[in-house]
């Protein structure tokens, strides 16, 4: 038996074939998560597949449909593109969020989704936006609700030999616009106490046409909370509004004691946290009524 | 390194890579790191090991003109891509304007975390030339200092950005 | 942006010293060529890893190595059965215990293993790797005991006791069963009883705080290397060597002069690195295998097995009259030392009311055994959890009464003349003038906004004088080299250089101080208890007089007059009395030159054991602003006022000043040991473990005091330690005046505060 080998595959196929090839096979994109993993040594894979050098995973391709994003593009490189950061801004404030510039220059969009942390920034954000997880493996490529695709801390839908190849977000309609908020202790190098996701679309008169509301770190993975999206549709963001969507924030939660926090801690913080998410989403879809 | 290293025997990888514009070849594991590789492979000790699960910022480098934790790369990744270190900085016996006025601040104490923090703040700036002191402060939030509080060194980072600008 | 001033009475026109000189370590460090701990490589070296207890506390019913031993690759295992054993250190202790029964078992666990992380068995091997295998392969059978974490819960009766052996100290008669309290310290003057009669208010409180790590950035690192003729050299990162080779020989029965201790660069310390842990496996295992063997311990390691302070429990009261009269205090402190005694309880006592004249008074410190990784020093050990209380209730005395906190302690502050309940007799102290600085700073009364809390504390701490060793060696160009014995952590090395400059009035670019290895200098006490610029330097300046004096002789025999007749001005030596202006003078670069063909090497050294270090006091004004709705909390502007004596480097003093009030705000509000129902450390990396990072904090503030400290020959007091005094007290007071409700429990993490206002909010209704 050979060590630890490192395999960094250009197309697709090829990395389905090295996954099938090998038991515990880890994919590697930008490793902020999985080298730490392997060092803290929680596993001990046999093999790592570096999807980095496969070119749909390294893309970000806006059409008049849609918009996809490879899942190693990093947090930094997302940042910089201007016209995706104008289409779904929480979504990049989110992905922007994890970790230091240095972790930002590595993290991918991707491997926070597939890291599958309870907590993790982005996914909120993602399933907010209402995007599909554009997953490839043996039998084919399928798309999965990003709501769908954690199942369970570390654990997502993802079969065997199986891996995310980009995620799919749909094009935004006028008046509409997302944010992301977490609380952290710090200011920054924290994980979410709780995160909010929110995007809404606007009528004309200025309520609530769609909306999507998500949380993380409330519960064991991110949820998509539907009495939250019904507080909003129809509605205008006033008071009473606001506080049926604190209360549906808070009666959504399930989260655990730990070191991050206390039950009673993040249900009121998730309640705060989207009022003032929904806020934000709101004044930019106001801002996009053009 | 990372885990537990080779169950029977390792997988070398031969590497080639730019390092300080030099052309750098090396072999390693595939459980080392680039840290691994440059303090203990290339005995480059400027580049420090604070923590080693990307918290601390001591291990920073740049890599392919982005700011890393090189504790968070496979050694095996870098090849064919161009790394700084904070080696590299100092050029002809003359001292970055970052690594000088690290000086004329006294932004160091102990020092450990500051070859980490130049290197973080070069890649920064090259970003930011003209970030307000908050721009600045998150631009370094990847970056412990336990010794100074900080002030020292965004007066030091904001004062060379001043004359990193002004001789553009 | 803020600013940084000094204010003060310092006299004297200096060319170097308070000046800001840059520091002769810069370069090095600015270009990654400084050498730490983790930077020496020698030849054929092993790889050593720990094998540590996943267990809080359980007894060893037995280790088996063999599987790692048979491994390829693997060159030697220890255990506690390769360090020796010693018996139970006895009474009469000292304010600090020294115990090599307590010593050796922390190092390496002998019967019973006392905290998650404690080190019970360490590998050798030719690669890290194989090192890393080999310790999984340890087989260790425990028998898992009770816990317990706890400082008040385990000095109660039936508590888990971690030592049989241990019976509190001091009692009478002496008590039948063992306890995890060691010992009580504490002080007491006056009556109590009838000065809180006296009192025209009383206000008693419950203070607790959590144990907190010193979090300097380099983790601990070793390389030993020993011969076959016994003699050891050994290479780490540490705050004292000279102290590290005391502690090895003694524990290793070992001749002294047969270690040769290099401190390696040090990166960060704050008291944590000032004793020994991993270096005696690593020398073990060199004698064992006749190889060098290197030691890195990970970041988890550190925070599970390396010294935090003492977390905290205090019951404390304090009477007062109308008019802002302190007359009576009484507080006690349970400070959990960690698996083996020796918090430190001293200090507490003289932290708790040394910055006022209180006429009755009474401390009492109990110092407690608990399942967690022994104690070590940091930065003011003792001082800050104690000044918190008396400083939070002397705050609510001031505004019950309706003064002016600055005001009501101005009116019962110490100052020369007066003795502390420990019995120090203060000289020349600052005290009331760092509490009028305080007043007048535009800080203490700029207003607050919405949702904002201002804090103000006032801290105390009795500096560390001791053993110093310098030596001074002229040239023959006319530069000096400086041999110190006490590593630099802090810009020491600068501070001597600018004495030394200053001394003989030269350049200071030609003065290159360098820190050695124990086999070339006398003995040197650690870097610590803020004694470095005050003993060392006047080690420093004895032998830089020394080469004075030598210089003046050499004139004086060239000029063929009594060396009375030369004095030293300026960096020459002048003809004085009858020959004043009569001959040309000898600059140093001359006699320099001369030396070598007269008198010879010219060198001073100078060893001492320092005394009358004296006190300093430290004030600081936080601003804490709350999120109302997360708890969340945002330090917006922190000030810091110190009383330095003299600044030798003003820049470095105000560095120590921010760093001292920043780790009091990550103690404060959100840096905390979090273990679990079995007592495993939960956060044991720097992601959890969290420290403030750059954008968690303002610009600090500094003011400089210089009420110059008389026993000093440039009038030095420490700086090193004051500044975290009162830091951790303003923040929390700043916390708690900005919600309006009183919290008492370190940390005020977003949670507490949120939680506190709620229950003010109940209050209210």
């Amino acid at each position: 038996m050979a060590g630890l080998r490192y395999e960094a595959p250009n197309t697709v196929d090829a990395a389905i074939g090295l996954l099938s090839e090998v038991a515990g096979a880890k994919v590697l994109a930008g490793g902020t998560d999985l080298l730490v993993q392997i060092r803290e040594e929680m596993i001990d894979p046999d093999l790592i597949v570096d999807i980095k050098r496969i070119d749909e995973t390294r893309r970000i391709e806006i059409t008049p449909d849609y918009v996809k994003i490879g899942a190693a593009m990093t947090g930094a490189e997302l940042g910089e593109n201007e016209e995706l950061a104008a289409m779904w801004p929480g979504v990049i404030e989110a992905v922007e969020l994890i970790g230091s510039w240095q972790v930002q220059g590595r993290a991918t969009i991707g491997g926070n989704l597939c890291n599958a942390s309870p907590a993790a920034d982005s996914v909120p954000a993602i399933i907010a936006s209402g995007a599909k997880i554009v997953v490839a493996g043996p039998q084919g490529v399928r798309e999965i609700p990003a709501e769908e695709f954690p199942k369970a801390p570390g654990r997502t839908a993802l079969e065997a030999n199986e891996f995310v190849v980009s995620l799919v977000l749909p094009v935004p309609p006028k008046r509409s616009g997302d944010a992301y908020l977490r609380f952290i202790p710090r200011t920054e190098m924290d994980i979410a106490v709780v995160g909010a996701g929110v995007s809404v679309s606007l009528n004309e008169d200025g309520t609530c046409a769609s909306a999507r509301v998500a949380l993380g770190a409330v519960a064991p993975t991110a949820l998509l909370v539907k009495d939250a999206i019904d507080a909003l549709l129809g509605s205008k963001l006033d008071d009473v509004t606001l506080e049926k969507l604190d209360k549906a924030a808070r009666d959504a939660c399930n989260p655990i004691d730990d070191k991050r926090g206390t039950i009673e801690y993040r249900t009121k913080v998730a309640g705060v946290l989207v009022r003032r998410t929904a806020a934000i989403a709101w004044e930019r879809a106001q801002k996009q009524n053009g | 390194m990372l885990g537990r290293g080779h169950k029977n025997k390792m997988a070398k990888h031969s590497v080639t890579t730019t390092i300080n514009g030099d052309e750098t070849e090396f072999n390693c594991d595939t459980h080392n790191t680039l840290m691994d590789v440059l303090r203990s492979e290339l005995h480059m000790t400027g580049t420090k090991n604070g923590c080693g699960t990307g918290d601390c910022g001591a291990c920073t480098v740049i890599m392919n003109g982005r700011s890393v934790n090189s504790c968070l790369v496979l050694g095996v990744e870098v090849d064919g891509a161009e790394i700084e270190t904070v080696e590299g900085m100092a050029q002809g016996g003359t001292l970055h304007p970052l690594q000088q006025k690290f000086l004329d601040h006294a932004a160091l104490q102990c020092g450990i975390c500051t070859p980490g923090i130049i290197t973080q703040a070069k890649a920064f700036l090259e970003k930011n030339p003209d970030p307000t002191e908050t721009e600045l402060r998150f631009g370094l939030a990847g970056n412990l200092c336990r010794c100074t509080g900080y002030d020292k060194i965004i007066r030091a980072v904001l004062d060379a950005a001043a004359e990193m600008r002004a001789n553009k | 942006m803020s600013d940084n001033q000094k204010s003060g009475v310092v006299g004297g026109n200096y060319r170097w010293v308070g000046n800001n000189t840059r520091r002769p370590d810069g370069v090095d460090k600015v270009t990654g060529r400084a050498r730490y701990g983790d930077d020496m490589v020698l030849p054929g070296m092993l790889h050593m890893r720990m094998l540590r207890s996943p267990h809080a506390h359980a007894r060893i019913l037995s280790i088996d190595t063999s599987d790692a031993e048979a491994m390829k690759g693997v060159k030697a295992v220890v255990t506690h059965k390769d360090v020796p054993d010693h018996p139970p250190a006895k009474p009469p202790f000292g304010p600090a215990v020294s115990d090599f029964h307590d010593l050796s078992r922390n190092i390496m666990a002998r019967e019973k293993v006392l905290y998650d992380g404690h080190a019970v068995a360490a590998v050798a091997a030719t690669t890290e790797s194989i090192a890393k295998r080999a310790v999984r392969k340890i087989k260790v059978e425990y028998e898992i005991l009770p816990h317990v974490l706890d400082p008040y819960e385990a000095a109660q009766a039936g508590a888990p006791i971690l030592h049989e052996h241990q019976f509190t100290l001091g009692l009478e008669p002496k008590p039948k069963e063992p306890s995890n309290l060691f010992r009580t310290l504490g002080g007491e003057q006056g009556n109590l009883e009838q000065g809180f009669e006296n009192s025209d208010l009383v206000i008693e409180r419950e203070f607790s705080s959590q144990p907190v790590h010193q979090g300097y950035i380099e983790p601990l690192a070793c390389v030993a290397s020993s011969s076959e003729d016994g003699a050891v050299e050994l290479w780490t990162s540490t705050q004292g060597h000279f102290v590290a080779r005391t502690l090895l020989s003694r524990l290793l029965n070992l001749d002294m002069s047969k270690f040769r201790v290099t401190a390696s660069e040090i990166g960060g310390g704050f008291g944590g690195k000032t004793t020994i842990y991993h270096e005696p496996a690593a020398i073990l295992l060199s004698m064992k295998t006749g190889r060098p063997v290197r030691s890195v311990m990970t970041r988890g390691e550190v925070l599970r097995a390396t010294g935090p302070t003492v977390g905290s429990v205090c019951r404390i009261k304090i009477g007062a009259k109308k008019d802002g009269t302190l007359v009576a205090a009484d507080a006690e402190i349970w400070y959990q030392a960690g698996a083996f005694k020796g918090g430190p309880v001293a200090r507490a006592t003289d932290s708790f009311f040394s910055p006022y004249k209180i006429p009755n008074a009474r401390t009492a410190c109990h110092d407690v055994c608990v399942n967690r990784p022994k104690a070590a020093a940091y930065r003011a050990p003792g001082a800050p959890m104690a000044t918190w209380a008396a400083e939070a209730v002397i705050n609510e005395l001031a505004t019950e009464f309706g003064l002016d906190p600055v005001e009501m302690r101005l009116k019962n502050a110490v100052k020369e003349g007066d003795t502390s309940l420990m019995g120090t007799k203060h000289g020349r102290i600052g005290c009331i003038e760092v509490l009028e600085a305080a007043k007048n700073h535009p800080h203490y009364n700029a207003p607050l906004k919405k949702n904002q809390g201002r804090g103000f504390a006032l801290g105390y701490w009795l500096h560390g004088g001791g053993l110093s060793s310098a030596s001074a060696n002229l040239l023959d160009d006319g530069t000096l080299t400086l041999a110190l014995g006490t590593p630099d952590i802090g810009g020491s090395r600068s501070s001597m250089r600018a004495m030394a400059a200053e001394e003989l009035g030269i350049d200071i670019e030609l003065v290159k101080p360098a820190v050695v290895d124990t086999a070339s200098l006398g003995y040197n006490h650690l870097t610590a208890g803020s004694r470095t610029t005050y003993a060392t330097g006047m080690a420093v300046v004895n032998a830089t007089r020394e080469i004075i004096e030598k210089l003046c002789s050499l004139a004086a025999f060239k000029w063929e007059i009594s060396v009375e007749e030369v004095r030293w001005d300026s960096g020459e030596a002048l003809p004085a009395d009858k020959y004043a202006g009569k001959l040309k003078p000898f600059s140093l670069k001359q006699l320099a030159k001369m030396a070598p063909g007269t008198v010879g090497p010219i060198a001073g050294h100078s060893e001492i054991n320092a005394k009358g270090a004296g006190a300093s006091f430290c004030a600081q004004i936080s601003d804490i602003e709350i999120d109302p709705e997360t708890g969340g909390t945002s330090p917006v502007r922190h000030t810091v006022i110190l009383d330095a004596g003299r600044a030798i480097s003003p820049d470095y003093v105000e560095g120590q000043m921010q760093g001292g009030a920043v780790q009091g705000i990550g103690w404060a509000l959100n840096e905390e040991y979090i273990y679990d129902d079995n007592g495993r450390l939960l956060n044991t990396g720097f992601l959890d473990y969290r420290m403030p990072v750059a954008s968690d904090v303002p610009m600090i503030d500094t003011l400089i005091v210089e009420v110059p400290n008389p026993k000093h020959p440039y009038g030095v007091r420490g700086v090193g330690e004051p500044p975290l005094v009162p830091a951790p007290a303003a923040v929390a007071i700043a916390v708690e005046n900005a919600i309006g409700r009183r919290m008492g429990d370190l940390p005020m993490s977003p949670p507490k505060v949120l939680a506190a206002m709620d229950a003010q909010k109940l209050a209210a209704e």
